[in-house]
Parts: C-alpha cells; structure tokens; sequence
C-alpha cells in the first residue's frame, strides 16, 4: 500500500486506481503555522480541521444567508476533496473536447464575453440564448470569487471551470435565478458533476414556502435527477465554441429536456392567488 | 535587516499571500526585488516584503475592508474580551480633570471607530464630572473614521466640541501642533505603522512635558505551551473567522502575521524608552497571559537651566 501511494495517479490501474482517488493529492502532513508553498496564486493549503471547518462553518451560515456566494464557493472547494473533483477532473480526462478543455483552461469573465456581440447573434443560438437569460433575470457574468482551497492546480480548474460555467447551465435548462430555481439547478448539476456542495444545496429545500417544495418533489426534482444522470458531463461543454451552435441541437446532443418554465408557473400562480384575495376582500 | 529574515526563516515558506486586490498595488514579494531604488526601503506587510511607500496603502486598503465588520470580528476573535481589555486600558488612565486641574486634551490615534474615545469621554463625564475634556480621534484611514462619526452621532457625542475626527498619518501627525496633547493613546493600531520608532518621535512631539503615552497592542504571549496554543488558533482559526464572518481571509491573515511580527514587550519598551520617554518599571503591564500589553510612558519635564 506505502508503495502504491508514491507511484504517480497515471500508472496507477484503473479500477482499483478509483480507490485512490480518497488519498489527498499533498500527503505531507503540515500545520497551520508551517504551510507548504501556494501551488497557484492565491491558494492557501488548508490542514483537514481546516477543512472541516470551513466546510461545516460555510454550509451553516449559507443554510442561512444563500446570498454569501463567496460562502457557497468556499463549501465547495472544501468539500469537493478528497475523492469528489478529482472524479469530476477524470471525467473531463475521459472526453476528447474535456481534454482540450483542460489542456487550453478557457475562462468565463465578464471581460472574456462580448454581451453585444452575443446579441447579434442568431436566434435560437446557445449565445443568444444566455443572453437573453441574463437579460430576463438582470444578471451579469460577474465574476466569480477565484478557487483557493483546492490543492492541485488542475482540480483547481476543474472547479473554476464549473463555477464560471454555472450561468450557462441556467441559461441551457431555462431555470431562473430565485431560491427555487437555483436549488432545481443545483439538484441537476449535484447528478451531473457529483459535487458534493450541489448536493448539501438540496437542504435550502427546507428554506422554501410549501407551495414551491411541493413543486419541487413533484417535478423538479425527477426532472433533475432523470436529466442529470442520463445526460452527458455537462462540464465537457467547451461552450465558448457552443455559442453559435443552434440550442436546442445542443440540448439533444447532450441529452437534456427543458423543465416546465418556472417563471410562467410562478407568475400564473401569483396570478392566482392576486385573484383570490381580491375575490376574498369582495366578499 | 536581521528580524526579517528570522521571520522569514521561522514561519512559513510561504512567500505569496497574494489576494487580486493586493496583487494590484505591488509586483513583487520575493528577494528578487534586486532594481529596486535605494531610496525606496522594503519592510514588512505580515509576512510579506513590500515597499515602505506602498504598506500604508496597503494596510489603508486592510481597514477599508473591515471597517464594517470591525466589532463583529474583534467580538468573535477574541471571545469579546477585547471589550475588557479596553475598559481596564481607559480605567488605568483615568482621563479626566482631577480637583484643582485642568480639562484634559485627549489624542487617540489609529482610534477609527471611536472605542477608546468613547469609553474616555464616558470616564470623564462619569468619574469627575468633566464634559471639558476632549478628544482627537485621528486615524489613517476614512472609512474608519466614518464608521466612528456615526457611532458618535448614534450615541449623542456628536455635535459637540468633545470629539473630532482627523485623518492624519501616525507617524508625522501633521496638523496637531507640538506640546499640545496630555494623553495620547494608540490601541490596536501601533502594529499597523510602517516606521514604528517615527510613529513614537511623533508622540513624543505632541505631548505636553509631563504629558502620558499610553499604547495597547498584542503581544507575545508565555508560557510556551500557552503560546503554542494560542499560534495554531491565530493561525488556523481567525482567517477562517474572517472568511465566514466578513467574507475576507486575507485581510485576517495579515492581522495575525502583523501579530507575529511585533517586538516583544521588552523591545517595544525599550522602543519607546529611546523615543524619549520615561517609562516605570519594566515600562508594561501584560493582559490575559501577555495576548495583550499595556505600554506607558511620561514625556519629561524641560529640564530649566
């Protein structure tokens, strides 16, 4: 076993070699008054207690204020090791357009995307599309914290990756940016990408008013786990080349329905009950 | 110099802490800083080595970001004791005029949000019934002396003479003229100035002969095991604090490596001895097993010839 741990990820066989994925990537044993050197700028290299801490400390105070978006990122980062990003990282391994993916490392910014451009784009297209969605919910692509916890660069990417490319995926599934569909999405991405934050997202459940939890049993969360299971890796998306590509031909290739709109739902039920309580005052 | 390289030796390898925000104000952090100009002297930010011009912003940058959360995160550092601790510094002092004296002229420097101002005019106004008695409360950076302009207004201060708000650079204090303060007080901010001994040479310049140099700021704490205790909690838990609480690790990890970095008790008396202060005794008095100290010293009487 002692000499397993020092052969290189590569070598080792494929299907005991997933086992492996539980050892951290830094087996060095370190402390806080003594950390090893950044491996990227910005990382800071966390002792497990750390870890936990952070992790549970975040989750917390998320469950709580879901706008700390720099919270909701800290808990994935610390959450995602040991076993969870590394998974998500072979996953791209595995794909061709992954590979390229991991070999060039795109970034999303609000720099990196001409909005007026994508604007003049065809109907019906991926970059039309998402901008019409940031229209719709008056949203930016504002720039997501940096990924700092994750100790090897390229998990690190990985991460980055998924967290820039989060706004596409509302924009490929049409879910829009309130509590409920923010959960609904993260219910999609937690069986697509199996990080582990998707996953804890699922509690904001709790936070939700009945009507929209009922909603959510009913058909989101199907819809999401039917989707995210049987569609292909979303993260393999190199969506700077999807942009004119017409959506739905993309939906199909990978394998995804669109959810019922819940904007519509939630207008019309608000509709609803507007007129009853006007019905009611009648009364 | 020799202090930087033990540091640098003795914590960690680490040479970069570098969050966007800071990566903007400088370009490097490491010995390879070789073409630097002479004249433009290199000290240290936490554990890092920046220019001495660029630290004062940098560290202005540090108080912007927590101006807001201050008292949040000073409360869940420290466990709230920092409240205690600066009753006990105001209650030492005693400011205030005494029977047959005069109302006193107060200077706290690096007092932003106005804890120590506050809790001073309160000792006055209550203990010796002095509403004469006034504060400067000067500080480096705007945004925490907004922060303190607003709690004065909020508790009924403010608009009054007793208290004004300056921004002013500790260590030249430019527009409080010489031999005019009877107290100067600096809290939890001494760490923070660039050129410490110039921040003291100032002080000394402000007061009045016979007038009182009072300083509180974190120290090293003994015994050793106490100590190693208190490193692993600086260190792991109060960043972690920071990014939970008020969304900035960086910030907290320059706090606690700006800790790390301050001379002992011994040195930092001899600092101010040589200032040309005179100082009782060992010159401090340590709080909560050395976490805190409380420096004093009195700016002598001219000697008449």
């Amino acid at each position: 076993m002692a000499i397993l741990t020092h052969l290189p990820r590569q070598l080792l066989p494929t299907t005991p070699g997933r086992l492996f994925l539980l050892l951290p990537a830094t087996t060095r044993a370190f402390s806080a008054l003594s950390r090893p050197p950044p491996n990227y700028p910005g990382h800071v290299p966390l002792t497990t207690p750390e870890r936990v801490l952070l992790g549970a400390g975040s989750a917390l105070v998320c469950f709580f204020n879901p706008r700390r978006a720099d919270l909701i990122a800290a808990c994935g980062e610390a959450t995602a090791v040991p076993y969870f990003i590394y998974r998500l990282r072979d996953a791209m391994l595995r794909d061709a357009t992954g590979r390229r993916i991991l070999r060039e490392r795109p970034r999303i910014t609000s720099k990196s995307l001409d909005l007026a451009q994508l604007r003049r784009l065809r109907d019906g297209s991926v970059g039309r599309e998402y901008v019409r969605w940031l229209d719709r919910e008056r949203v930016s692509p504002d720039t997501r914290s940096a990924v700092r916890y994750i100790d090897d660069p390229e998990c690190a990417y990985v991460m980055q990756r998924y967290r820039e490319c989060h706004d596409f995926y509302h924009a490929l599934t049409g879910l829009p940016v309130v509590r409920e569909g923010e959960v609904a999405l993260k219910a999609f991405e937690f069986a697509n990408t199996l990080i582990p934050m998707t996953g804890l997202s699922m509690f904001s459940v709790l936070t939700l008013k009945p009507r929209e939890r009922r909603r959510m049993w009913a058909t989101y969360f199907p819809w999401a786990v039917r989707n995210g299971l049987g569609a292909k890796e979303v993260i393999n998306v190199y969506w700077e080349e999807e942009l004119e590509t017409d959506v739905d031909t993309l939906r199909s290739r990978l394998g995804i329905e669109m959810p019922p709109d819940m904007r519509s739902i939630r207008k019309a039920e608000k509709e609803r009950q507007r007129r009853e309580k006007e019905m009611m005052k009648g009364v | 110099m020799a202090t930087r390289s033990l540091y640098r030796s003795a914590a960690a390898k680490r040479l970069f802490v570098a969050a966007p925000r800071c990566a903007r104000l400088y370009s490097s952090g490491s010995s390879g800083s070789s073409n630097s100009n002479a004249a433009d002297k290199e000290t240290h930010f936490g554990f890092q080595t920046v220019k001495e011009s660029l630290k004062a912003s940098k560290v202005a940058e540090v108080f912007s970001s927590v101006a807001a959360s201050y008292d949040t995160m000073n409360d869940v550092m420290s466990f709230g004791i920092h409240r205690l601790w600066k009753d006990h510094f105001v209650r030492s002092l005693d400011p205030g005029r005494k029977p047959g004296g005069q109302p006193l002229k107060i200077l706290d420097v690096a007092g932003g949000t106005g804890d120590i101002a506050f809790r001073m005019l309160d000792n006055a106004a209550k203990v010796h019934h002095d509403f004469e008695t006034s504060v400067i409360v000067a500080d480096i950076n705007g945004d925490m002396l907004r922060e303190g302009e607003k709690r004065a207004l909020a508790a009924g201060y403010l608009p009054s003479d007793r208290i004004s708000f300056k921004v002013e650079d500790a260590e030249t204090l430019n527009t409080i003229p010489s031999n005019s303060v009877d107290l100067y007080t600096i809290s939890f901010g001494i760490r923070n100035v660039t050129r410490i001994q110039e921040a003291l040479k100032s002080a000394h310049r402000v007061l009045k002969p016979g007038g009182v140099f009072a300083c509180m700021e974190f120290s090293k704490v003994s015994p050793a095991p106490l100590d190693a205790i208190y490193q692993q909690y600086s260190f792991s838990v109060i960043p972690l604090m920071g990014q939970l609480v008020a969304g900035d690790r960086d910030s907290y990890q320059y706090l606690v490596e700006s800790i790390k970095r301050f001379p002992s008790q011994q040195e930092f008396a001899q600092m101010i001895r040589d200032a040309g202060f005179l100082t009782a005794g060992r010159g401090y008095d340590e709080l909560t097993f050395g976490v805190a100290s409380i420096w004093k010293g009195i700016k002598p009487l001219e000697v008449k010839k």
